[in-house]
């Protein structure tokens, strides 16, 4: 009777409770806060005009079209040149590297790449890409740049998605015969394929709102035209909500805002397309 | 000793079979002699100077306590044991007279005639059943368009699945009952078209039915492949097996004909084992 009988909660279980909830309320206040005062001055700025336009030094005639056109081209640019790399290491890594000393010094060195400020890429960006490589602040200065930036956070997800292949299944392919790549590709490749391209997709929707290496590397902030090549000068969203916010006319600040609500508008149909993709994935091996 | 094996099946002829209820033997199989073989995991040494032949077209049984070595043995007929890492062999295993740890030999191409069956069943999760039994020549390239059809349902009826399955090949073979999917694993184990095949406790994870289902197909694949099979269950051992070996500590203590070592072993350590003394 009295072991069944409720005891009163201790005082400290109440207090740790009361700080939980409040770690996920506040900033979840504040995040909404935010999301609602610059949606609030962006949206009535926000139409199709605003989205087709180039930019202008008439706030109100002023557009983003170059920008984004911009951030696609980079992210797409820099998916096309960090994926397969990023990949292709985590599957020598897994699959190839022997687990050796080597291998311990590059996993740590991967580890702590992934928690370099950009900044700092975007500094290596302009050494390497801008000068060296004399590929001036063009739109794949910019990739190579974001590669860098993102290639650390998609080896690290998808060596996590390898190594959640069972072993039995890699040496059932070889027991029949295969070599290492054919099971690579027929058995590890398609079921480790969810977790790498979610992975991807988060990473590229950081690098698409990423500014700072970017304004290292040489992106521009008036754009009138749209890139036409991976040699072609660009400008992003990012840099661009940079450029007006920075500028002390209250019509700019307005631009700031719609543009924001656009970045934010991309990001997210960024990360529906990686849980769809995942969903997918998932649904047809089950 | 090798010689008073062979003396044995000599003596028991192809009438061995008949002794075991049937169990048909193939004499012109692929035959496996293991030479001087030691296998190291590290520093350690798992397997210690192992010599013994396998009947071409016989079943072979491998006993013993857990730990002793079993597994090792048979994943060093296929070179599987050097997969794992800092894993070594050195000695000889010679498959119809032919070097298998030969500088010059191919352990892909090896392992396309020595298959293996594991524990636990492990169909591939991303295929459907038709997939999984037609993975083996997919991944070799060797699958040619036209003959799929015939290779899936010649490699599922040579498993015993082909009735059970016939109407959803296009299912995954993780919707299959335990038993079905570890026959699923030996179509795809046949679809390669292999001499030998190795079982390493093919039976540890069924139930009752399921294994005498499996013991069932071994009798009908006996004397068409040479097969090799670690189990746990000296009934089973009993059942499907020619010839047995009982390892201990990474050595073979005895290898002879099955009913021979089950009614008259020569090493005491094999009676102790066989009568229930340790193990
Ligand atoms: N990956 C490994 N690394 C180190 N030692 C290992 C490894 N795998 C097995 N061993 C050791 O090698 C010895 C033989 O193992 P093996 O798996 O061949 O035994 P087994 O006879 O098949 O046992 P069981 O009946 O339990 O399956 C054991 O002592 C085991 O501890
Ligand atoms: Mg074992």
């Amino acid at each position: 009777m009295i072991a069944m009988r409720r005891r009163s909660v201790p005082v400290g279980e109440i207090v740790f409770r009361a700080l939980c909830l409040g770690a996920v309320v506040v900033p979840l206040v504040a995040l909404v806060a935010l999301l609602v005062a610059v949606i609030a001055e962006g949206v009535g700025r926000l139409d199709a005009d605003f989205v087709m336009r180039f930019p202008s030094r008439i706030a109100s005639a002023a557009g983003i079209l170059p920008a984004l056109a911009g951030s696609i081209a980079l992210v797409l640019l820099t998916m096309l040149i960090a994926v397969p790399v990023a990949v292709g290491s985590a599957l020598y890594l897994e699959e190839y590297g022997n687990r050796g000393r080597f291998a311990g010094v590059i996993e740590v060195n991967i580890t702590n790449l992934a928690g370099v400020p950009s900044v700092i890429y975007g500094l290596l960006g302009l050494e390497i890409f801008v000068r060296f490589l004399a590929l001036r602040q063009s739109l794949i200065a910019g990739a190579l740049t974001l590669s860098l930036l993102v290639m650390p956070v998609i080896i690290t997800a998808s060596r996590e998605s390898i190594r959640t292949v069972p072993n039995a299944l890699r040496e059932a392919a070889l027991g029949m015969g295969a070599t290492r790549w054919s099971m690579v590709r027929g058995v590890v490749l398609p079921m480790a394929a969810p977790g790498m391209i979610t992975g991807s997709i988060l990473a590229l929707s950081r690098a698409f709102g990423e500014s700072a290496p970017l304004i290292i590397v040489g992106a521009a902030t008036f754009i009138t035209f749209l890139p036409n090549g991976v040699m072609s000068s660009y400008s992003t969203l990012p840099i661009q909500i940079f450029n007006w916010v920075s500028r002390p006319h209250e019509a700019f600040q307005t631009n700031a805002a719609a543009g924001i609500v656009v970045l934010l508008a991309a990001v997210l149909c960024l990360n529906a397309v990686a849980v769809l993709v995942r969903h997918r994935l998932q649904r047809r091996r089950n | 000793m090798e010689s008073e094996q062979e003396q044995e099946a000599g003596a028991l002829g192809m009438a061995s079979g008949s002794v075991l209820r049937g169990l048909p033997t193939g004499a012109d199989g692929t035959s496996i002699e293991a030479l001087g073989l030691n296998a190291y995991y590290g520093q350690k040494q798992v397997l210690r100077e192992v010599s013994m032949k396998i009947r071409g077209g016989c079943v072979t049984a491998v006993i013993g306590p857990s730990g002793c070595g079993k597994s090792t043995f048979i994943r060093c007929l296929n070179r599987m044991h050097e997969l794992g890492a800092g894993a070594r062999v050195t000695g000889r295993v010679a498959l119809d007279g032919q070097d298998i740890y030969a500088p010059t030999v191919d352990p892909a191409l090896l392992r396309r005639r020595v298959g293996m069956v594991f524990q636990e069943p492990n169909p591939f999760p991303t295929m459907n059943i038709r997939d999984n039994v037609l993975s083996g020549l997919a991944m070799t390239g060797r699958l040619a368009a036209g003959q799929a059809d015939e290779i899936v349902e010649r490699s599922l009826r040579a498993a015993a699945l082909w009735e059970e399955v016939r109407d959803k090949l296009k299912e995954p073979g993780l919707g299959l009952s335990g038993g079905q999917q570890q026959r699923l694993c030996i179509a795809r184990a046949l679809a390669v078209e292999p001499d030998v095949l190795l079982m390493d406790e093919p039976c540890s994870a069924l139930d009752p039915i399921a294994t005498a289902r499996i013991e069932e197909l071994i009798h009908t694949l006996a004397g068409k492949f040479t097969i090799v099979i670690v189990t746990h269950n000296m009934q089973q051992a009993a059942r499907v097996s020619h010839d047995t070996a009982f390892f201990l500590g990474g050595a073979l203590v005895e290898l002879a004909p099955t009913n021979r070592l089950f009614t008259s072993p020569r090493d005491s350590r094999t009676e102790d084992y066989i009568t229930g003394k340790f193990g």
